[in-house]
């Protein structure tokens, strides 16, 4: 067996595949293959050690892009319009940030930034490049460390939590003028739904699926 | 031995990174040979940092719940809301469910996540303790689950502030509290992602 050598020069041989080790308890398992809709949980932890994917490269891909126009629409069009004696503002969720910066809030800018922007749009573009070439049954140029990367970012997106403080927003907003939501909400809610599906995506699986180049 | 075989126990490791199952080589500053991260039996000073992390975060969440987040000026009436004030707000004027909902993502999840994390941190003190660990191993995973939505009220603040901008007589400024709000969300974040929670089981125990 050709041994893999790692970075820092020593052989650390892999035992393949065909064991999974409980990333919350650390118990190891034999893997299974596992039929459709089946949800591997550990027997001593409970977590879940592997799901069933459902969707297929190709949907992946279109989901991706489906996400992608999503994310434009969400940033494009005006979240909320207030309106008081007849005068009428809109906010976008750049006009949030710049906002937020302004006002001597800067971390919050940051935040905001980082979390409804960077991040997610990143992650998009990551995985975007990362199956283009998985359809094709390479690894992408970059693979390793955009996989890297991609466990890093994963719980840095909140679009999610983003939706819910449009809601309450335009509550607590009503109270005194009259809001109405713009089309970015809704974009931000369908954004919101995607994530959750794709959140279900074992991403970690491409190590496997796609076999490293002789090098 | 349980009839579960633990990694540790048959020279293996899981790279924290992809996953990957690989021998324990002993070596120090041993690395994944898929995806090139350290490799570690458990997560490098697992307690000390999320102790460090918590405290921090517990420290800044003081001025985040007694500062006011924000200021609502109309026609010269300036009001300043604390996180709990709005919360009432919310729940006189507006909708008690929305008030029930930032309740819990600025209050209790904060809360709760202190007292999850530091519970679990005494637990696995000296080895730890056999006591109710696949609860624990539950609410550690309900608590890395939910952190992030206490985010919820920093984003309402930038909303109102972003929206409300009438010139003088109608405005919604942030106000410190919100910053050491947002702070404290990211650092109980790094905390609960720092805690490893292979920590819980890792006592001499003969069966499970």
């Amino acid at each position: 067996m050709n041994l893999p050598s790692s970075p820092r020069g020593q052989v650390n041989p892999a035992l393949t595949s065909t064991l999974l080790i409980c990333e919350h308890c650390d118990t190891v398992y034999r893997r299974r293959p596992l039929a459709r809709g089946d949800v591997a949980r550990c027997t001593r932890c409970h977590a879940v050690l592997e799901r069933h994917q459902r969707i297929g490269l190709d949907a992946m891909l279109a989901l991706v892009a489906g996400v992608m126009v999503v994310f434009v629409q969400a940033n494009v069009w005006p979240i909320i319009t207030l309106s008081l004696n007849g005068e009428q503002i809109r906010t976008r969720l750049w006009g949030i940030i710049a906002m937020m910066w302004q006002e001597h809030s800067q971390v919050v800018a940051v935040l905001a930034a980082a979390t409804l922007f960077f991040f997610p749009l990143c992650k998009m573009l990551t995985l975007g490049w990362l199956l283009i070439f998985a359809r094709a049954g390479r690894r992408a140029p970059g693979f390793k460390s955009l996989m890297v990367l991609l466990h890093y970012i994963g719980p840095w997106t909140m679009s999610e939590v983003f939706v819910l403080g449009v809601l309450v927003s335009i509550v607590k907003a009503h109270l005194y003028f009259d809001v109405t939501p713009d089309a970015g909400v809704y974009a931000y809610a369908v954004l919101a739904i995607f994530i959750t599906i794709f959140s279900g995506i074992d991403v970690r699986r491409f190590w496997e699926l796609l076999p490293e180049e002789a090098s | 031995m349980s009839a579960l075989p633990r990694a540790h126990e048959l020279g293996l490791i899981g790279c924290h990174v992809c996953g990957l199952v690989c021998r324990d080589t002993q070596i120090a500053d041993a690395a994944c040979p898929r995806c090139g991260s350290a490799l570690h039996r458990r997560k490098p000073n697992s307690c000390a940092r999320t102790w460090a992390l918590l405290i921090a975060a517990f420290i800044l969440y003081i001025p985040a719940n007694l500062l006011p987040i924000m200021r609502t000026v109309s026609l010269g009436d300036v009001d300043d809301n604390t996180i709990l004030s709005g919360v009432i707000e919310l729940w006189v004027k507006g909708s008690p469910d929305l008030a029930v909902i930032v309740f819990t993502a600025s209050i209790v999840v904060p809360m709760m996540k202190f007292l999850v994390i530091g519970t679990l941190l005494l637990s696995v003190r000296h080895c730890g303790t056999t006591w109710a660990r696949t609860q624990r191993a539950k609410l550690y995973r309900l608590v890395e689950f939910i952190g992030y939505w206490s985010m919820l009220d920093v984003f309402v603040v930038s909303l109102l502030t972003a929206l409300v901008q009438f010139g003088f007589f109608s405005q919604v400024e942030p106000l410190p509290g919100v910053v050491y709000f947002g702070l404290t969300v990211v650092l109980t974040m790094l905390a609960s992602m720092s805690f490893d929670p292979r920590l819980i089981w890792d006592c001499k125990d003969e069966d499970d």
